[in-house]
């Protein structure tokens, strides 16, 4: 059953179509990369799944009780948030802001549900190191822990391997795909990396400024298009 | 200890304690997510806002803290909205403002009076001269700053923190920005008595900084910053009262000894 389903969706930038005619679904445990071109699009549609920018024309349609603030995301990280002074704790347990609803504080289950995550993301020994002093690899655990607080049906990655070393890069990659198969959490995944893309995801969307493939990962090996974008990254 | 004593037997002494205890408070707390967010310039913006509206409210014979309250709050959300837009740079828009509304007052001031006391005591602050009215309205401020910020400390800490992560898991970011515009608002201009409005924006920003290069976790840095500030206000006044200088200008040296300390005992 499709848990998240986009008809026909158009995004512009002050006016300039940035993006257009993007169709697809996702089924509850699906494992979808979203690739593409630097600029074609990938981002804005992350933004547009999020709620963070309404959609020119087309619809996002959410359903088996899935609601767009109950999903989980992993940001691209920004310069702030390399030198902040927080604990790996506090930074985890903000993740589960979507379950406060009007308490102003927050609860023993929600504590607990923190430090089960991070349990769950093997950083409980972290707990009150200060995450600017983390390695790159164990900053993006602390934020996949939050992104899961957040969310126990949808996490939305926006790019989350880059900057990591190629063993913190393969951790992370089977990290995720332990979430999507243990706990039954499909996964939106944007990705430069088209060939671990293809190893892991069950459903490759392909963009460029509009939607140039949809489908299962096999039948995305099988399309000329990855021939091409593939083979343009083993020279 | 003798000449403590007979120190704060002053009611002028009590009162400056009193209000400078509590806006040394506001300023710490709010100082954290200013400095983290980048917004250590809004502080010093503010400031002069704050000191073209007591101008223009002297040059009127209003009330100064009635007028320059609702101004530099109106002039925060003013900013903040500024940062967003594309049109105009943040800090570009900071430095149109701040100038603007210091040529503001100086013209308003030399078509009126010319510089008295008042308005020079609101340039290099004086919380000795604090009259009773004035404590009151301050006290009650801050409490409300102070309580606001408890109240939704998780919230600010989120957004301050990561605002895409927070706007995406529904949290009303922009809400929570204008909160903390309004909340550096009020504490700017409640310090200003204090530190002057020259001076205003390092009671907000040294001890976040200070507190920053010791502690690990945003809780401990916030309660830290809290404690430096307020005890750098302590050791400002008792400078002032010993060696007989200006308070807001030894509170801010007492700021800087308490930051080079804090940064050899840090580790970075």
């Amino acid at each position: 059953m499709a848990i998240l389903e986009c008809r026909n969706l158009c995004f512009a930038y002050e006016g300039k179509q940035v993006l257009e005619g993007v169709n697809f679904s996702l089924n509850a445990g699906d494992y979808l990369c979203v690739v593409g071109e630097n600029g074609s699009g990938k981002s804005t549609l992350i933004k547009g799944l999020l709620g963070l920018k309404a959609p020119e024309q087309g619809s996002i349609l959410l359903s088996d009780g899935l609601k767009a603030t109950e999903i989980g995301y992993l940001p691209q990280q920004t310069q702030v948030q390399r030198d902040f002074p927080a604990s790996v704790y506090e930074v985890v347990l903000s993740g589960c802001l979507n379950s406060l609803g009007n308490r102003l504080f927050y609860s023993k289950e929600l504590k607990q549900r923190a430090l089960e995550n991070m349990e769950r993301m093997g950083i409980e020994d972290l707990r009150g190191e200060s995450y600017q002093n983390l390695s790159g690899g164990q900053q993006q655990r602390v934020l996949l822990a939050r992104a899961l607080c957040a969310t126990k049906k949808l996490l939305l990655l926006d790019e989350p391997v880059t900057g990591l070393d190629p063993i913190a890069c393969g951790e992370m990659y089977n990290l995720i795909k332990l979430i999507n198969l243990c706990d039954n959490i499909s996964v939106i995944m944007v990705s430069h990396d088209i060939h671990e893309a293809v190893r892991y995801a069950t459903h490759i969307l392909h963009l460029g400024h509009t939607q140039l493939f949809f489908g299962t990962a096999a039948e995305y090996r099988q399309s000329s298009l990855a021939r091409r974008f593939l083979g343009g990254g083993q020279i | 200890m003798t000449a403590m004593i007979q120190m704060f037997s002053y009611h002028f002494m009590q009162r400056a304690l009193i209000v400078g205890i509590l806006v040394s408070l506001c300023a710490a707390l709010l100082g954290v997510s200013l400095v983290l967010k980048r917004y250590s310039m809004i502080g010093d913006g503010l400031s002069h806002v704050g000191f073209g509206a007591l101008a223009v409210a002297s040059a009127l014979n209003l009330a100064p803290l009635a007028v320059a309250v609702p101004v530099v709050v109106l002039a925060a959300i003013l900013l903040l909205r500024l940062r967003q837009s594309t049109a105009v740079k943040g800090d570009a828009a900071i430095a149109m403002i701040s100038s603007s509304a210091l040529a503001i007052g100086v013209v308003s001031l030399s078509l009126s009076t010319g510089m008295n006391t008042e308005v020079s005591s609101y340039l290099f602050g004086s919380v000795l001269s604090l009259s009773r009215g004035d404590a009151v309205f301050s006290v009650l401020l801050s409490l409300a700053v102070i309580a606001l910020f408890v109240l939704f400390y998780p919230r600010l800490f989120a957004v301050t923190f990561d605002e895409s992560f927070s706007r995406a898991t529904g949290t009303k970011t922009e809400l929570f920005n204008t909160l903390l515009a309004v909340l550096t608002a009020i504490t700017v201009v409640l310090g200003m008595r204090m530190m002057g409005a020259l001076l205003i924006s390092s009671l907000i920003i040294f001890p976040a900084l200070s507190a920053m290069r010791i502690c690990r976790s945003f809780k401990a840095v916030v309660l830290t910053a809290a404690g430096i500030s307020v005890l750098c206000f302590l050791a400002g006044l008792l400078a002032s009262y010993f060696l007989e200088t200006p308070t807001g200008a030894s509170i801010v040296i007492a700021d800087l000894l308490a930051y080079g300390i804090c940064r050899m005992v840090g580790r970075k």
